[in-house]
């Protein structure tokens, strides 16, 4: 057996983020089955560490991580990679399961001396196995380690959705089950496909050979329809409504932060790296289309929502579908590289602003919903006495969300805006005018409640704990700075792109 | 014919087959019955891609037949899942366990 090589200075760490997680989970079952905070806790503050530290040599270096396991080159080895795009998400989604974790303190506390209860083993243990699943989705090189590190994470979120172990969330856990295994069953085959026809599942073998033959494009296609599937594009979003509404504050943020964001990075990459150059215009319209209709049918339906967390929860699935807009801005820019035009750009500060505005939307539902006993949007007069910083961290991810200055939303949807008129595709720039119209509908309507005068005799309010609010208040501080980066394309997110060895 | 095309016939006659009950059945047990019939196509097609060593010219490829075995746990893992579901759905008190889309929460203003 050779040595494992290490092909950059920094590649040790990839699988550091990877195994942390992994073996502290393992950790939880033996020995700290009645605190498993005290386990979890640390291992997610270490991953955000080793994040940041992998984040800031890619940035230093301008070049991509990489680390060979074994030393095994591809096709027959298996590749861990962070460029540029890659590093920023693990980071992003270490940044949020870390604070997601102080918060979950409060919901998920093991008992000291009692016996161990199933509720925090459970809760801790899925949300370091998402951990794990959400590193390998953005590091991972091949196709089939994709779809192991897909159905991981299935396996994470799904118990996350029916923790409460009520009929209700757990008839929503098995919807969103059924939902993903038709989705990755879809891309297993279309996997199966490629390997047929190519003999690689290395991405960035695959790259140089695949051609546009009808093959490639039914494998291709049925990969991206799975994948739709699990990121909850309309009309395949019946599923996350309930699940995201039914799991417990800290595990929806996490579920609508990031869960469904790593179906749609897979996405990104078949369209960018593994489809044969160029691709098909109507494909890219068909996906913006289904976009678009996320957009508007799911913000019309959160603003007809009567509960907290499903407004929530729909306003996920519209936000979800600016992500979509991407590809056809993408086709019709001059930029001579995707990752070059504004219309990339815009779609990844998209996602990366809509986990931070998302995460700390949750968690202050949350954290009012503790506070009144209740999330009935129309009862919520007082909220805004009762926990102030909450609804105020409510406000500011709502401005990114709506796309108003000076909030992360608000640099994206300008630069999927600027995009879309360069490109002339008017309705795609109709669409983005349109959804944060709405989108400021149902944020305003929240927030106007919460300003009301409390109902006569209504029961008294719950304390909530200080650090707790402080938490969701700093996840939509940073979902605010992001609106303080320049409006035009990041060299940093173009590190290693494309630049496949 | 020759016998990787009959498989693969075969192959795709399961996976049309998983399909439909996939989308078509209401009840989550003929469902997750079904996700396995789909995952059974496609480990078949794994097979075949392996018989016509697609790789580098092998009689037999043994990359896909790893890959199978990864899936068949996947999948067994994946159905254990659910079926845990539909059990804890029935103990908590589910007269059915239909995964019709229910009205209540999702449309109702």
């Amino acid at each position: 057996m050779m040595p494992a090589q290490v092909t950059a200075p920094d590649g040790v760490l990839l699988v550091l983020a990877l195994f942390l997680p992994a073996i502290s989970l393992l950790a939880i079952f033996v020995l700290g089955l009645r605190r498993p905070e005290r386990i979890a806790l640390p291992t997610l503050a270490a991953g955000l560490v080793v994040a940041l530290i992998v984040a800031l040599q890619v940035g230093q270096s301008g070049q991509a991580a990489t680390y060979r396991l074994g030393g095994w080159l591809p096709p027959l080895g298996i590749t861990l990679r962070a460029d540029g795009l890659s590093a920023a998400l693990i980071a992003m989604a270490a940044l949020i399961l870390f604070v997601v974790a102080i918060y979950a303190r409060g919901n998920f506390a093991g008992t000291a001396g009692g016996a161990e209860s199933r509720q925090p083993m459970v809760f801790w243990t899925l949300l370091l196995g998402l951990a794990t699943a959400l590193n390998t989705v953005f590091l991972a090189q091949d196709l089939f380690s994709l779809f192991v590190a897909l159905e991981l994470l299935t396996f994470s979120a799904v118990p996350l959705v029916s923790l409460e172990g009520s009929r209700e969330t757990l008839r929503a856990a098995l919807r969103y089950l059924l939902f993903a295994l038709a989705g990755s069953v879809l891309y297993l085959i279309g996997v199966a496909l490629l390997y047929g026809a190519y003999g690689t599942l290395d991405i960035a073998s695959l790259h140089q050979v695949t051609r546009a033959d009808r093959a490639t494009s039914i494998a291709l296609g049925l990969m991206i329809a799975g994948l739709m599937a699990k990121a909850a594009l309309f009309p395949l979003h019946l599923w996350l409504p309930p699940a995201h509404a039914g799991a417990p504050a800290p595990a929806s943020a996490v579920l609508s932060a990031l869960v469904v964001k790593a179906p749609f990075f897979l996405i990104l990459r078949l369209w960018f790296d593994v489809a044969p150059q160029p691709q098909p215009a109507i494909a890219g319209t068909m996906l913006a289309v289904l976009g678009a209709a996320s957009i508007l049918v799911c913000s019309v339906l959160a603003l007809r929502q009567a509960r907290l967390k499903l407004m929530i929860a729909y306003s996920t699935v519209a936000q979800v579908g600016y992500l979509f807009l991407v590809f056809p801005l993408v086709m019709g820019s001059e930029a001579a590289v995707p990752w070059a035009s504004i219309g990339w750009t815009g779609g990844v500060l998209q996602l990366v602003s809509h986990a931070f505005a998302k995460a700390s939307m949750f968690l202050a539902a949350g954290l009012i919903a503790e506070a009144m006993g209740h999330d009935r949007i129309d009862d919520l007069g007082g909220a805004a006495q009762a926990v102030p910083i909450s609804v105020a961290a409510f406000a500011l991810a709502g401005l990114s969300l709506m796309g108003l200055p000076p909030a992360g939303g608000f640099v994206a949807k300008v630069m999927l805006l600027t995009a879309a008129v360069v490109t002339s595709n008017w309705w795609i720039a109709a669409t983005i005018l349109a959804g944060g119209l709405l989108a400021a509908g149902y944020v305003f309507r929240v927030i106007g409640k919460c300003f009301a005068d409390p109902a006569e005799g209504a029961p008294p309010r719950n304390a909530v704990a200080r650090s707790r609010e402080l938490a969701v208040l700093s996840l939509a501080g940073v979902a605010l700075l992001l609106g303080f980066l320049p409006l035009q394309p990041f060299a940093y997110l173009g590190i290693g792109q494309g630049g496949m060895p | 014919m020759n016998a990787p095309t009959l498989y693969g016939l075969c192959a795709a006659a399961l996976v049309g087959i998983g399909l439909f009950g996939l989308i078509l059945h209401p009840t989550p047990l003929r469902k997750v019955i079904s996700f396995n019939l789909v995952g059974c196509g496609t480990f078949l097609f794994f097979g075949i891609a392996a018989r016509r060593g697609a790789g580098a010219g092998f009689t037999g490829d043994p990359v896909p037949q790893a890959l199978v075995i990864t899936g068949i746990v996947v999948a067994f893992a994946a159905t254990a899942l659910a079926v845990a579901l539909i059990l804890r759905m029935l103990e908590a008190g589910a007269a059915t366990v239909d995964s019709r889309p229910e009205p209540p929460d999702d449309l109702s203003p």
